[in-house]
This record gives structure tokens, sequence and C-alpha cells, in this order.
């Protein structure tokens, strides 16, 4: 039997908990010996011009062994701007950014545009000097007015970029004008979602030590990918070969760790710069401030159908809030526009976006990004549409569903969903879930006007993996000459356990047992090209490279065993489970690992690849929130939450699990207390943990997740991406069934998130409505 | 993150403790369970140049049953509080507001005095304390001298306790029916600081988060002395208070909480004796 | 000032500034690495260690105010023979850990709340747990590896390791989750007070 599919606990594990995972803090390397701490000074307004930095009391300071501005970065080249697009081109829409006019700089040259914004690097002995120090670097600042929000923003009153003329930086090119697809519908539901920006708060913030030794500068970061942050790097003015960038253990990325960011490019240029090994741990306030955050998106959203319940047309229009540079474009609202029907067959779909920058945190990928914006509002859509009708949501959802005959489908935003079985995932959940008798509790509650009403809500979503899969994924594996196997690969773990699912993969190839096969990642010297762990693509895109790798190396290693055996190719044959070489048919003959690589050249057998695929997948699943809420204080209790996810087969139940829970948290996070607030000046409100309401175990229950298992025809494994999914689901599911709970009461809408003041202010209203009807 | 620097010093007496304290004057801050005042001073929110650390002063630390009252040390840890099997017979409203403080760890190193002393009127136990109508001891270089909870608690991080005293001791009665209390702490997120607290003993109802103090919600307490109903007095709970709207809630919701755990508050104290 | 501690039994001195909080003595002078940093508002719980067998967020402890006690660390709860802690183990078995980043402070969270509460609910775990956060995970696993080391029977009150019989399941038939279908522990949780 194949090792694949089974539970199989982590390899990774007895070192972290035993001796603890190794962070750019731990690290203890030589060429980090003596390094100074870099401790930055950030600015406390959201907007405003520099007019002079004085440095000379912070230089005073014991300790102090340098204070760096933009004025010392003179050794740095100039950063050429992009080219502009010739007239007409198509808006970019890559998750790089946008330069040009908006282009963002490393320490701040003569204004801000953030609270956080870094302004000058201090450099000192020991870290206990660092904020000392920092403190005494005297920044003189010209405030400008605050541009807090997108409102604020659209008006264009007060410009961040004046050179731009506009706050809107980058708009797609969907057209929502024509209103003639709500033609005929019987049913219409027009209103205002927002999805609220949110942090990312992964529980080691970012963190980069950099070492110039001999004409090579070697950069330790926490990063989900060492080859992309190397490449950024070079910005620095060092060709790839003169720059090693290692990954070590990394405390959680969820997407806001994707290369490197400019207060790493800073300590690596500090590194060389002064010649001294340089290491940042950055605080979690400045985590909260300076990060990127995620979501940040306001939708204004209409869905028209018949009244039995069959959705006709769907219109979604985007604004971004970009934060206070743009640093991917258009990308997360481009994804957002692309999976905007989500798991319907709507014959009308219109779909829209601009990006607008704001004097706050920059905006960039967090678990999902981009897609949990689309999936919580067409979610909350047909849930609006569905009490328009009076129909019950699973029925109308039912109703709507693309249909498991009608794959491989493209939606009219033009996603090309390859496989999928919705209603078989609702069914489930709703089965599980007992759905009858759910909502005869609730009707009885009701009944009864009982202070803790229940709430159920549903959310179906799909959504798209490895939107990248044409940059695939690098492996090589190498079989040695003791019979043991090494794999290097291009994915960058944090937490998601490939060493343990790639050498799964290699044991279910080649019989190699797991205690014998080590996991190589992160590290650019040893793997030079590589993509890296994001859009919830290592598996089917780094697993798969590592499957085809192993393959090559059997094929490789089957010549050997019949030069050995002196039979034909043809005859020989390795015995998967046991990891033994025979003869077909001649059972005394036999061979191992050991001895077939002892025979290769240099006594290794090895295959070095880069695995592609023609296209992303698509996950799915349903998703069901149980939830109470207590009418008189608005208070929500999450009772249950039911799942299924579907992402192909299962390579290890336990961290795919894992990867499901970890979303399901996030994801009811959002929707039930997470949110990053500025006052009307831009100033955080929500910059510490005791603000910032990251969700802790008391506030959630424990999951029940079914297992469901779509195959994809794109990857020889079947197999889609899990990492995000979980989050896409949930945040609807938890949403819907808060609005569910009060629904008797009048409430149409709520905006996320639903704290207990939102709950109950809304119930005070209801009947208010905040969506319109026609 | 990093504290800005200071001096340390270790009194292993009151009597040191006041002497220290004396000798540093302004500059100097005692240290207890360090709960309250690290935080702030990480956060460099607060940066006294000297902090007396109290906590080997063990003499400090006990729950003694004196038969009308008990007297708590200044320096108990929330956790021996919370699970005292004398305060659980004679005041469980007072064991188990402790046992809401903060998280296990915080009340592993948090102490009752320190809590008290730090004046926070967000804070779980100077409202439960002011419902129990205790007694603070303070000590000075002048001397002892004892103040009612009702006049303990001046302002948003100011009590009683003059410049260079220590709290040494919480005397708190028993109450006449033990079992007739609760403790309505309303959060977003179970760890999260009240948005607002009710805390019930008898008919004593005290508030927090809902002035720059705790408050003794002295319209309920009227109402339910001239025979009002609980639903009627509750709906005075706002009454005479001033709370605040900040990210965690506004006035008006403060004021609508405070009347629905007011209520919910003495319901459940009825129903409990 | 001159400190004493010891540190998963070993006896360390060190001349300290007097500001140095408890968690960077263990991190940069007793050079134990596993206690990790993740706020500076005593809210999330990475750096709980154990002071005189309790738990303690070391982020909001001096080290001069930890002179003359004993600490426990991560890397002080296997046995002296190197076999992992029950709590260790569960977190292994029923994958408590993802990034690894939260793992110390809340297997150190966990011993402690299992010496004061050997038998605890979902509910107490999860209550106990309300100072410690992680962002991987979910909470599902860690609540689970708790109740499991909790029925493994072999915490001991009195010494952070324990004669453990080893549990040798991978997945175990108490409250863990099953192969096939739903992951169901008793969902009567009182999530939030």
């Amino acid at each position: 039997m194949s090792i694949l599919g089974t539970r199989v606990i982590r390899t990774e594990d007895p070192r972290l908990l035993t001796s603890g995972g190794v962070y750019v803090d731990d690290l203890r390397e030589p060429e980090l010996a003596g390094a100074v701490r870099a401790t930055f000074v950030r600015s406390p307004v959201a907007h405003a011009l520099i007019t002079g930095i004085d440095t000379s009391e912070a230089l005073a300071q014991p300790g102090v062994v340098a204070v760096l501005t933009v004025a010392d970065m003179t050794d740095m080249p100039d950063q050429v701007p992009p080219e502009p697009l010739p007239e007409g081109s198509p808006p970019p829409e890559g998750p790089m950014p946008l330069g040009g006019v908006w282009s963002e700089p490393l320490l701040a040259v003569d204004r801000v545009r953030f609270v956080g914004e870094p302004v000058a690097l201090v450099l000192t002995d020991s870290t206990y000097q660092g904020e000392d120090a920092a403190e005494l670097v005297s920044v003189e600042y010209d405030q400008l007015t605050a541009v807090p929000s997108i409102d604020a923003a659209l008006t264009g009153e007060t410009l961040l970029f004046p050179e731009a003329g506009t706050n809107v930086c980058t708009k797609g090119l969907g057209d929502i004008s024509d209103d003639s697809i709500f033609d005929g519908c019987e049913v219409i539901v027009e209103g205002d979602v927002l999805n609220q920006r949110v942090a990312v708060v992964p529980m080691e913030g970012r963190s980069t030590a950099a070492a110039w030794v001999n004409g090579k500068l070697t950069v330790w970061t926490s990063t989900q990918n060492a080859q992309i942050a190397r490449l950024i790097l070079t910005a620095i003015g060092l060709p790839p070969d003169a720059i090693r960038v290692v990954a070590p253990d990394v405390g959680g990325g969820f997407g806001a760790k994707i290369g490197v960011d400019r207060e790493s490019i800073i300590v690596a240029w500090a590194a060389k710069h002064t010649g001294r090994p340089v290491r940042w741990v950055e605080t979690r306030s400045e985590n909260l401030v300076s990060m990127t955050q995620g979501r940040a998106q306001q939708h204004h959203v209409k869905i028209g159908g018949s009244k039995d319940g069959h959705i006709k047309a769907y219109r979604l229009d985007v604004v971004q809030d970009t934060g206070a540079y743009p640093r991917m474009s258009g990308f997360l609202p481009m994804l957002t526009n692309l999976m905007a029907p989500g798991v319907y067959d709507i014959p009308a779909v219109q779909a829209a976006y601009k990006v607008v920058v704001t004097d706050g945190t920059p905006v960039a990928a967090y678990r999902g990004a981009g897609r949990p914006e689309a999936a919580a509002t067409i979610e909350r859509a047909v849930d609006w549409y569905a009490a328009e009708a009076g129909l019950d949501p699973a029925v109308v959802r039912k109703l709507n569903f693309i249909r498991p005959e009608q794959f491989p489908f493209v939606t009219k935003t033009g996603a090309p969903y390859d496989t999928g079985d919705y209603e078989s995932a609702l069914d489930k959940v709703l089965d599980a879930a007992g759905y009858a008798e759910l909502r005869a509790e609730q009707q009885r509650r009701r009944d009864a006007g009982d202070t803790k009403q229940l709430g159920i809500g549903l959310a179906s979503y799909v959504e798209i993996t490895a939107a990248d899969a044409g940059a695939g994924e690098t492996a090589k594996v190498e079989v040695h000459d003791d019979g043991t196997a090494t794999v290097y690969t291009g994915s960058s773990a944090h937490g998601q356990g490939h060493h343990t699912a790639f050498a799964m993969i290699v044991t279910a190839e080649l019989g190699i047992p797991m205690d014998k096969i080590e996991v190589i990642h992160g590290d650019t010297d040893l793997i030079p090209d590589g993509i890296g762990t994001y859009a919830s693509r290592s598996l089917q895109l780094g697993g798969s490279a590592v499957q085809k790798a192993a393959i090559e190396v059997k094929d490789e290693a089957a010549k050997r065993a019949a030069e050995l055996f002196e039979a034909a190719e043809a005859d020989v044959v390795l015995d998967a489970e046991t990891g033994i070489w025979h003869i077909a048919g001649d059972p005394d003959k036999s061979l191992t690992w050991s001895q077939v690589a002892s025979a290769a050249d240099e006594g290794l057998i090895v295959a070095n690849v880069r695995f592609t695929a023609d296209r992303p997948t698509f996950p799915f699943g349903s998703q069901l929130s149980l939830v109470e809420v207590d009418v008189e204080t608005g208070k929500v209790t999450l009772l249950r939450h039911v799942t299924a996810d579907d992402a192909g087969p299962v390579l290890n139940p336990i961290l795919l699990d894992g990867q499901r829970h970890g979303g399901i948290a996030q994801g009811a996070a959002q929707a039930l207390c997470e949110e990053i607030l500025y006052d009307d000046d831009g100033n955080p409100l929500t910059s510490t943990l005791a603000d910032y309401a990251a969700i802790t175990a008391a506030e959630l229950p424990s999951f029940e997740l079914l297992r469901s298992e779509t195959p994809t025809p794109v990857n020889p494994m079947g197999v889609k991406g899990i990492g995000e999914a979980g989050t896409i689901g949930a945040t609807p599911a938890v949403h819907n069934a808060v609005i569910d709970a009060v629904s008797h009461l009048g409430v149409r809408h709520i905006d996320m998130p639903m704290t207990p003041e939102r709950v109950w202010t809304a119930i005070q209203q209801g009947g208010a409505k905040k969506v319109s009807a026609e | 993150m990093i504290p800005p620097s200071f001096t340390y010093v270790r009194a292993s007496s009151v009597d040191e403790a006041l002497s220290l304290a004396a000798e540093h004057g302004e500059d100097a801050k005692y240290l207890a369970g360090g709960h309250s005042l690290l935080p702030l001073i990480k956060l460099r929110m607060a940066s006294p140049a000297v902090l007396i650390d109290l906590g080997r002063i063990t003499e400090l630390s006990y729950i003694r049953d004196e038969g009308t009252h008990v007297a708590i040390g200044a320096l108990t840890r929330h956790h021996d509080v919370a699970t005292s099997a004398v305060l659980a017979a004679d005041i469980p409203l007072l064991a188990h507001t402790a046992g809401e403080v903060g998280d296990p760890q915080i009340r592993h190193r948090g102490t009752i005095g320190g809590s008290v002393a730090h004046g926070d009127s967000a804070s779980d136990l100077p409202a439960t304390l002011l419902a129990l109508d205790a007694t603070f001891v303070i000590r000075g270089e002048l001397g002892i001298r004892s103040v009612p909870a009702t006049e303990f608690f001046k302002s948003i991080f100011e009590t009683a306790i003059e410049p260079g005293e220590l709290l040494t001791e919480i005397q708190v009665p028993k109450p006449a029916t033990p079992a007739a209390w609760s403790f309505q702490k309303f959060t977003k997120r179970a760890i999260d600081w009240a948005i607002v607290g009710v805390a019930v003993q008898g008919t004593s109802v005290a508030l927090i988060s809902m002035g720059m103090t705790p408050l003794r919600a002295t319209a309920v307490e009227s109402a339910l002395a001239s025979g009002a109903s609980i639903a009627d007095a509750a709906a005075l709970a706002a009454d005479g208070t001033s709370a605040g709207s900040d990210i965690h809630g506004s006035k008006a919701y403060r004021e609508h909480l405070a009347r629905v755990l007011v209520r919910r508050g003495l319901e459940e104290a009825a129903s409990r004796s | 000032m001159k400190v004493e501690l010891t540190v998963n039994g070993k006896d360390i001195t060190a001349d300290v500034e007097d500001r140095m909080l408890l968690v960077h003595f263990l991190r940069d002078v007793a050079d134990l690495t596993a206690t990790n940093i993740g706020c500076e508002t005593t809210s999330c719980g990475a750096c709980t260690v154990l002071l005189d067998g309790e738990s303690v967020k070391s982020c909001t402890v001096l080290a001069a105010q930890a002179d003359g006690h004993s600490i426990t660390t991560l890397e002080g709860l296997a046995s002296d023979s190197g076999e992992m802690h029950p709590v260790q183990k569960a977190f292994h078995t029923e994958h408590g850990l993802q990034c690894g980043y939260c793992t110390p402070g809340m297997v150190m969270a966990i011993v402690s709340l299992l010496k004061e509460n050997p038998s605890p609910t979902e509910a107490d775990v999860r209550s106990g747990l309300e100072g410690n956060i992680c962002r991987c995970t979910g909470y599902h696993n860690i609540v689970q590896a708790a109740l499991v080391a909790a029925a493994s029977n072999t915490v001991s009150s009195n010494t952070v390791s324990s004669n453990t019989v080893s549990s040798n399941t991978v997945s175990s038939n108490t409250v863990s989750s099953n192969t096939v279908s739903s992951n169901t522990v008793s969902s009567n949780t009182e999530a939030g007070k």
C-alpha cells in the first residue's frame, strides 16, 4: 500500500519540539558574530514632508555604530523606474510594484506617506541600545492633510503622489456600465459590502540578518522564497551570484513574506555599506504598522434573478485600498474580479476594479490574496437574493451551482475551472451539520423570543491555486551510495510540512524509507533556481516536481540496475514498497538502492527538473457556520464550523487538515473580530496585539472537517492547493451565520467584523435596510 | 519593546520599601507582579528612574480569615486569590474575579495590590472590591491608615495612595449571603479588558469602564432599596456614569451594556442566594 | 546587577543590565533560543516559560525579579534520557504545530495548565490558552494535544519530566480525529465569557 494518502506525523517536529525552531533572531552563524543590531526610526505621522533629520544626538549614544538615512545611500545604484506603458496598454496586473510616479523609496526621501514608514536606520552594538538611540534621532515633519480612507482618496482633494495627479493608481478594463443585464430580473438586490483591512500577524515578524564577506553578501531572512528574495536584493547593486539568501525556520508568512520588502533591502545594504554584519528583528508594533496588510476592499454589488431562484446577472465593482504604495499594482482586485461569480453559473457577469492609494500601511497578499474578497461578497449577495426571494439559501445555491458535467468550465470572467462537484460538497456539509434540525431549533428559538438566537451560515466557494502555474517549480533528487536520498526543492515551507510531504512522495516512488530522506529548501547556494511557497502552489507544482525528479532517478537507476543484473532494462523492476530492485520473475536476484547508486558515476543518481503546469487549479468546497447571537448585547459565539474542502487527492490528511484549521481560524477572525483602524489623521488605532483583536482559542470551536477529493487533470497526482481554501470559505460562512441569526429582526446586512456593538446596532436599526431591493 | 534604563533596588521588608521610596522620591515606582507597570515601561509610556522590587516581601502574601472579614496581603497573587478555599467559601465573588484577570500566566505573577494600586478603571478587581466595600490599608513613613473603597479610587491611574506610601493589605468584609454574587465581564475576546463589567454582591453593584474609576451604581442600589424590581432598577445603571467612547465601544453602547449586565448580574446573584 | 538563575536545572550567573527582561536573559545569556518573542504587550504568550513550575510570560518579568528562582524552558522539558514530555509527544502525534514559533510558549502554558488541572475539559483548555496566540493551526490540534496529553495520564504534578508509559499510537484513540470523515470534539464550547 502506498504511503500516499496516509497519516504520517511530521518529520519536522522532533527538532521544533525539543530544541525549538531556529529563526533569524536565533541564528548563531559565525558570519554573524558581532552583528550590530538594526533599529528603524519610523514616521509618527501619516502624511508629511520631511524638512530635516538630525542624527547628532543619536550618534553620541553608547554603542551606536551608525545612523543611516537616504543621504547615505549614494552607493546604491539609481532605481530605474520602469518604462511608462504605451498608450492603450492593459493595466499592470502582476504582483509587482507599479513603480514610475508611484515608486516607493527604501528609506524615506523627502516625504512620508504612512505612520511607520522607515526614515532612518540606527545600528548599535546591542539590542538594548537600539531603541535608546533611535528615540534621539530628530526628524522634522511638515504635516500634510491625511488621506485616511478610500472615500478621502477618491475625492482627490489631497494627493499622496502629486505628480500623478490622482489617487487612483490603476484600474481594470471591466465595463460595468450596461445595466440591461438586469432587465427582466424579478428580484434585484444592490448594496455595499466592506471587506475590511486586516493585519497578517505571523507570530514571527519580519527579520533579516546580513553579512558582507569577501565580496559576497549572505542574507538570512524570514521569507517565503529565497530565490525571489535574492532577485529583489540585486537592487542594492550586486549581481545574483554575489548574493546568497537563506531562509531559516520562518515563523509564518501567509503571503506577507513573499520575497523581501524595503526594510530587508535596507538592512542588506547596510551590511555592505558598513562592512559589519547586521541583524534586524522587528517588534510587533512595527509589524502591525509596517508589514503589509490584507484585504481592504470596498465593493458595490448588484445581483438579479428570477423569483424562483435562478440568478441571471451579477455585477461587482471593487475599490482596492492599496495603502501608501501600490506594491501589487492591480493584482489583488484583478483576482477578485476573476473569481467574482464563484461557484455559480451566472449568464451575465460584470466586474470592474480601481486601486487607490491612502496613507495607510501598504496592502499586499494575505492568505487568499484577492479571492476571499470575491467569495465573501458573492456569498453575501446570494444570501441577499435568497432572502429577498423568500427562498432557503441552500436551495438557491444548489439551483445555481455549475454542474459536474459542465466541467471544464470557463466563467464569464474568464476563469478556467478544471473540476468540481459543488453540490456534493454542500450536501455533505448540510448532512453532517444536521441542517434541517438546526433550522428547526432556530425557529423554536425565534418563536420563543430567546435572548440567544441561532444563526446558520453557508458558504460555497471556489478558488484559484497556482495562479502562476507556468512558472512551475524546481526539484532535484539525489540518491547516494549509502542508500539515502536528498531532495532539494524550490518550494519554501514555513509551517506547511513540505519536508514530510515531499519525503512521502519520494518514498512512494522509490521505496526509500522516510527516515533516510533529507529535504532541503531555502538556500540559493544549494537551490539557485526556485519560485517558493505562496498561492497554494507547493504540492501541485513543488510536489509534482519532486515526483518528476524521483521518476527520472528511478529511470536512471533502472539502467544501472540492468547493467548490474546483466539483464534487459525492461525486465528490471523496483518494488516501491521495499525499495528493492529485482529482475521480473527472478526473486533470488535483488539489489538495494545503495548498491545501485554505488554503481553510478560518482556514486550518485541525480535528477534536476522543473515542473510546470499549463494552467491553475480550482479547489472548492462548502462551509457551514453555526453561531449564537445574544440579541441584547450583540455578542456572537461560534458554536460549530463544518466544512467540506476539496483540493483533490489527499497526500497526508494530517497536513491537509492542519491547513484547513489554520485557514478557517483566520477566515472566521476576519468575520468576527479583526480590523485595522485609523483615526481621521491617519494614525493607527490598532497597533498592538492588545488592540488588534487577533483571534484566540477561546473564541473558536473545534472544527468538523469532511473529506472530499475531486482530482484535477492538470498534474499527475491530480492535486490542487489547500493552503488558502479554508480562509476563503470561512469568512462568508461566519458572516452569513451572524446575519442569519438576526434576520428575523429585520437585519439584512452587517459589515465585518461583526463586533458585538456592530451586531447590536444592526438589531436596533432592524428594518432600516442597508441594501436596496427592487 | 525594550525598557528605558532604570535602577533596580530590592526591598526585603515593608520598612525597607518605605525607606527606599523616601530616598528616591518621585523618581521611583514600586514593582509588585509587574504586570501593570512593566508593559507601560516596555512601551516607553512610563520611565521611572528607579524600580523598587517588592517581590521578596513574602510577609505581604496571605489570605487570612479574620472572622468578620478576610484580610489579603497586597502582594498576594491573583492565582492564589482565585484558588483560595477561604474565599471560595466566604467571598466567592472575589475569588471568581481574580480568576478573570488576564490569563493564567498573568495570574501567576500579578498581585491584587499591584492591580488595585495601578488604578485602571478597566480592571476587574477594583470594581469587585468596591462592590464588596473593601478597606485598603496603606502604610507610610508616618504610620498606617485605612481608606474605604469609596474613597480609594480617585481618577484613572490615581488612587488615595500618596507618593512613598505602600498598600499593604486589603480587608474585605464577608458578605451576609456569600452566594448572592455575580460577575459580568463583557468582552469581544476572552483575553480583552472589559468593555463594560459589573460586579454584584447582594444588592451592591459596581461598574467597570463606566467612568474614570470603578463606580458604584448608586441609582440602581437606591432603586432596589426602595423596592424596585430588578428590571426597573437595572434600567438606571447608566445614571451618574461617564463612559467614554473608543475603538472598543461607544458611550451609548456602553450605557446600554451597563443596563443589560446589571440586570443579568442582579438576576444571577438573586438566583444563587 | 548580578543575577543567578537556575535554568533547566543548571545554575547561571551573569552580570546584566537592571532592565534586562527574563526572555532576553534566557535567549542571549543562557543561549536558550527556543523561547520566542511575539509582541510587546504581554498579549501573545510566545515567551511563556515556567518560573518555579508555574507558567509566566518571560517578556514581562525582569531577570532581576527571577534572580534566585528556577526557570524551565522548552529545552528543559524532555527527560534526562531525552524522552519527550507527554505534552511534547502529544503535539507531535496531534500535529499541534506548523511553523513552530508559538510552540514553545504553547507547550509550557499547557504543561502548567495540566499541572493545575489534570483533567481539563475542552472549554478549560481553550480558556486556559486565551493568552497564547497561534496563527497557523487554528488551535484545533493544539487543544487536541492538550487533551491527549491529559488523557495519557502521566503528567506528574511535582516534576516536569514524567515517567511515561510510551503512548505509541500515531493517532490516539481517545479524543483525536479519525481518518474517515468528521473530526468532532464536543462542541459545547463556551467560547469566550
